[in-house]
């Protein structure tokens, strides 16, 4: 069973890779906001069922892409203005029931316009499986990892390096302070949600072609990334993107080496473990409670 | 008396209202699910709104008193009673046994790990199959019987359910007013500072979440009696959260809120059934608009609007005496 | 405190309000009444059993009703829920008072509604796949699908045809799944069959490689897949992904265009077994069911999409509760039970039904046909 360990690690780097690209998400929107946005998944799954939508019409697959990952970031717009813009100032909790009665209107949406069937897309260079060492690998699993690896990136760079990013995490870190040193608050949080949306549609649209997509596609992955973040430490890119791939490796483990039929418990058990030896996730930021 | 006025008269029309419309299907059916829900709620209510811990998880202790009555009932002829009270033990000991170190965490993460406490009972209860009977669930499982008295009815199961569900909030009442209650208040209001006065705020905050729990199991063995039968779709995190939602939507730190956002909730998907398609977007749409427009609950902020209009239309007549 | 008083008072009306409008209406029509799971994760069974039933129900109206009377179906979406089935059934007795119920589109919402149906004394043809439904038999209850038995059996009589020994299990975690696979595990060895690798996965994951690594290390000399919904797909591509050269048989759960589409290349070999329905073009001409499936079929497709082995269900059911009405003359419950339970030779999409008092779904394991796929379409083993 050891001999197989190198391909259960690729199975989990490939499913974590997608949680860590959902579980980002949350964090941008966390990051600008301090709005834990359940509703993450639906973009993930908007942006996927467009593409498909796009690509049956016709339009070649890019553009197809490219439209979806618009739609979706219209959809982020829409959440945003209609959502939680006239909901300022309301407690954690209504924020966190008012992003799912968001998550519940967008599945119903979707289930009106793709009804219940599942959808998928050819993949993007064909289903040769590559070998490495005993193990084997998808090409659009390396589409899936090295798309994720050039996101994290650009969003890293994007929030250290660039004055918009910088702004952004302003917002979060004092509202009020941002906005006296001349921060558009509001165009602020757009662009947040306008970003996530833009991320859980590109996740979407790369996963579609292994996992298949349907209305209420996006619950499994919402709950998996929001996993991924809080495992990470909420607020920390970074610990997204670990949360994420550990959390698919540990189900990958779990399943290869214990109970495929447990695996999921396994891995929340784990977390749960990690939380109680540190409380804010691996590499999040320790809660100062002020008195 | 007169702070327990709003309970009785609340007493009153729920006992009358099945002598005024018999054999209903609205009452008898969807009101016992209500009753069963207003148990669930008040206990979150507790939790969430007075002692402000989230709990995403507490469909699991539901489903665990809701197992313990069918397995024990089922598989080892245990007597009703019997495995309810089991149940409730079990579900103490394990409420205790998690509740130290999940209540040590904060916010989200709170939010997380009671999530994925919900989710591993959840996995158990469809994986243990040579127990629980798997995702087809288990039947068979025998009602209960109050002195000879079975219940055995759906005017029956009103009735205890609806008594059930009055002794919840009458508890949860006097819980609030009590010495235990102002502690459980000042620790949601700064831990610190409660702390500082001399509230041992780990206690408390494991108290309130044992006492919800055990409250949930009780709801839960009736609920399995009722059905007679229990399957893992009945407990997994989409109750979860619709529990969550019926104590936000009502109104925190508030009994009466919890109640009427468990009748809310529990009527709405009843009524949205004239949507057919259609359902799961205007319930979505609801949620989203309740909570943006009156974000401190239904209940709380519909209280605000009648005082309002009162103080519009009588302008001369008295402020009401105390607030609760 | 007044204004506590009177939000209770409002909440109190509204509660009235909703009580007084809910009135039943007496009407000179047939009741048929069906809880199904239209929306949800089982939607791929409500969804063309309710449209099945709608349309032939308007078809059947149009044409004139059944004994004079214009049929009415009252339906109510379960989503999968067992607890709402258990909430509609009663809603269909008491509130609308149906005459007969067909519905349960999955084992669990059915199961967790037989007590109640027998104490209705109401008849209801299930819709879903476990034999718990009908074994023991239950007085008023009915199913019309194959059983997950059925399947099995059908299933290994051709590996040991094939002359596999050694067979290699994985299923999802589903009510069907676990069903099926609790009845491969019993029956496997009258087929000379051991099962050498016992593996599952939820439904909604999204790789299922470290489990079929497993079942690679085994010494399986086939795979049996009970699965539903989208997984088996997965599963498909994750054997041909992973090299895996072992031959697949699928159950069926996934005999259904949209199992091809997705696996694409990947399907190809992959047998199972299947309802008539499924392969009616390709069936031959003196088939006893070719008139019947190619029926339904070319009037299903005419209005909606593909068809599929649970529409056509939904259409045996019916059927067979209208040829039933007509034979007891009428919607008394005990006389209409009686009627159902004495359908012979009845010539349905699904197979041939012969029902009695100890078999109330009427099919015999012939009733399946064993597809293979090749080159993306079907084709009948002999």
């Amino acid at each position: 069973m050891s001999d197989y360990i190198l391909q259960f690690l690729i199975s989990g780097i490939t499913v974590g890779s997608i949680y860590a690209l959902v579980g980002l998400g949350f964090t941008i929107i966390y990051n600008a906001s301090d709005v834990v946005n359940f509703a993450q998944g639906e973009f993930v799954m908007i942006g996927a069922m467009s593409a498909v939508s796009f690509s049956i019409a016709g339009i070649p697959l890019i553009i197809a892409i490219i439209m979806a990952m618009m739609v979706t970031v219209l959809v982020g717009f829409a959440l945003n203005q209609f959502a939680i813009k006239p909901a300022k100032g309301a407690s954690v909790v209504t924020t966190i029931i008012i992003t799912i009665g968001a998550s519940i209107f967008l599945r119903g949406a979707a289930l009106l316009i793709w009804g219940k069937d599942f959808y998928s897309l050819p993949a993007f260079s064909g289903e040769q499986p590559i070998h490495i060492a005993g193990a084997t690998i998808l090409p659009q699993n390396l589409w899936v990892m090295g798309v994720s690896v050039l996101l994290v990136s650009a969003v890293l760079w994007f929030f250290k390096y660039t004055l918009l990013g910088k702004a952004i995490l302003a917002c979060s870190c004092n509202r009020t302070a941002a906005q006296m040193v001349g921060i558009n608050v509001g165009k602020m949080m757009l662009l947040s949600y306008g970003l996530s949306a833009m991320l859980g549609a590109l996740a979407g649209v790369l996963i579609v072609p292994i996992t298949f997509s349907s209305y209420d596609a996006g619950i499994m992955l919402g709950l998996k990334g929001f996993s991924a973040a809080i495992l990470g430490g909420i607020g920390n890119p970074i610990g997204a993107i670990v949360g994420g791939l550990l959390l698919g490796v540990l189900e990958s483990l779990g399943a290869g080496f214990i109970s495929s039929g447990y695996k999921d418990a396994i891995a929340f058990a784990i977390i749960l473990f990690v939380l109680f030896v540190r409380p804010s996730g691996l590499l999040g930021h320790e809660h100062q409670e002020r008195v | 008396m007169k702070r327990l006025s709003g309970f009785y008269l609340l007493s009153l029309v729920a006992l009358i209202l099945p002598q005024i419309f018999p054999d209903n299907y609205y009452l008898t059916v969807v009101g016992v699910f209500a009753a069963l829900h207003i148990i669930l709620a008040v206990g979150l209510n507790l939790l969430m709104g007075y002692c402000g811990q989230i709990s995403l998880g507490h469909a699991a202790f539901f489903g665990l008193g809701a197992y313990s009555s069918a397995i024990l009932t089922t598989r080892y002829q245990l007597d009703p009673w019997l495995a309810m009270i089991s149940g409730m033990v079990l579900v103490f000991i394990i409420a205790n046994l998690i509740a130290r170190p999940i209540l040590k965490l904060k916010g989200h993460y709170l939010a997380m790990a009671t999530l994925g406490f919900g989710i591993i009972v959840h996995i158990i209860f469809v994986q243990t199959e040579a127990l629980s009977g798997g995702p087809d669930g288990l039947g068979d499982i025998p009602t209960l019987s109050i002195a000879g008295w079975a219940v055995d009815s759906d005017i029956r199961w009103y009735y205890v359910t609806t008594i059930s569900a009055l002794g919840s909030i009458l508890l949860s009442l006097n819980l609030i007013a009590s010495r235990s209650g102002r502690a459980i208040r000042a620790v949601h209001g700064s831990e610190f500072a409660a702390q500082m006065m001399g509230i041992n705020s780990n206690k408390t905050k494991v108290m309130v979440f044992v006492f919800a729990a055990v409250l949930a199991s009780f709801a839960g063995s009736l609920f399995a009696y009722q059905q007679n039968f229990v399957s893992p779709d009945s407990f997994s995190f989409f109750f979860s959260i619709e529990l969550v939602t019926m104590v936000v939507l009502g109104g925190m730190a508030s009994t009466y809120g919890a109640v009427f956002g468990a009748i809310l909730l529990t009527f709405l998907p009843e009524l949205l059934i004239v949507f057919e398609d259609y359902e799961m977007l205007v319930y979505g749409a609801i949620l989203m608009l309740v909570m943006i427009f009156m974000p401190q609950g239904l209940f709380i902020s519909l209280g605000h609007q009648l005082t309002q209009l009162k103080k519009n239309y009588w302008p001369n007549k008295k402020p009401a005496g105390d607030q609760q | 405190m007044r204004s506590k008083i009177a939000t209770l008072l409002s909440i109190t009306s509204l509660c009235c309000s909703i009580m007084i409008s809910s009135q039943v209406y007496a009407g000179d029509t047939i009741k048929i009444g069906s809880f199904l799971a239209v929306t949800g994760g089982a939607s791929f069974l409500g969804d063309p059993e309710l449209k099945t039933l709608q349309m032939y129900i308007d078809k059947l109206n149009k044409e004139g009703g059944v004994l004079g009377k214009k049929i009415e179906l009252v339906h109510y979406d379960t989503g999968g829920n067992p607890k709402k089935a258990v909430n509609f059934i009663k809603r269909l007795v008491k509130k609308d008072r149906v005459d007969v119920i067909i519905g349960g589109s999955t084992s669990g919402t059915t199961l967790a509604v037989a007590p109640l149906v027998k104490k209705f004394k109401i008849p209801m043809i299930s819709l879903a796949g476990s034999i718990k439904i009908i074994e023991p038999t239950q007085k008023w209850l009915f199913k019309v699908p194959h059983t997950d038995r059925m399947a099995a059996a059908k299933v290994f009589a051709d590996m040991q045809k094939r002359g596999f020994t050694k067979v290699a299990l994985i299923s999802g975690s589903g009510g069907f799944d676990k069903s099926g696979r609790t009845q491969s595990l019993a029956l496997a060895s009258k087929y000379n069959i051991k099962i050498v690798a016992d593996e599952s996965y939820g439904n909604k994951d999204t790789d299922m490689t470290a489990q079929l690594t497993k079942i690679r290390a085994s010494d399986a000399q086939a795979i049996l897949n009970f699965g539903f919904g989208k997984a088996p797909a997965i599963v498909t591509k994750n054997i041909k992904q992973l090299g895996i050269k072992l031959p697949i048989y699928q159950s069926h759960g996934v005999a259904s265009k949209k199992y091809i589409e997705l696996s694409g290349d990947a399907a190809n070999g992959v047998r199972l077994p299947a309802a008539a329905i499924v392969v009616a073009n390709e069936l031959a001409d003196d088939d006893i069911q070719k008139k019947v499936t190619m029926a339904y079929k070319t009037q299903y497709e005419a209005k909606y999409d593909q068809v599929s082995s649970f529409g056509a269900h939904a259409y045996d059911a019916l059927m067979i509760t209208i040829k039933a009405i007509k034979q007891a003359k009428g919607v008394d419950k005990k006389a209409l039970r009686t009627a159902i339970e004495r359908t012979q030779n009845y010539v349905g999409a699904g197979g041939i039904f012969n029902m009695s008092a100890d078999d109330h779904m009427g099919l015999k394991e012939d009733s399946f046909k064993l597809l293979e796929i090749v080159d993306g379409r079907w084709q009948i083993v002999n």
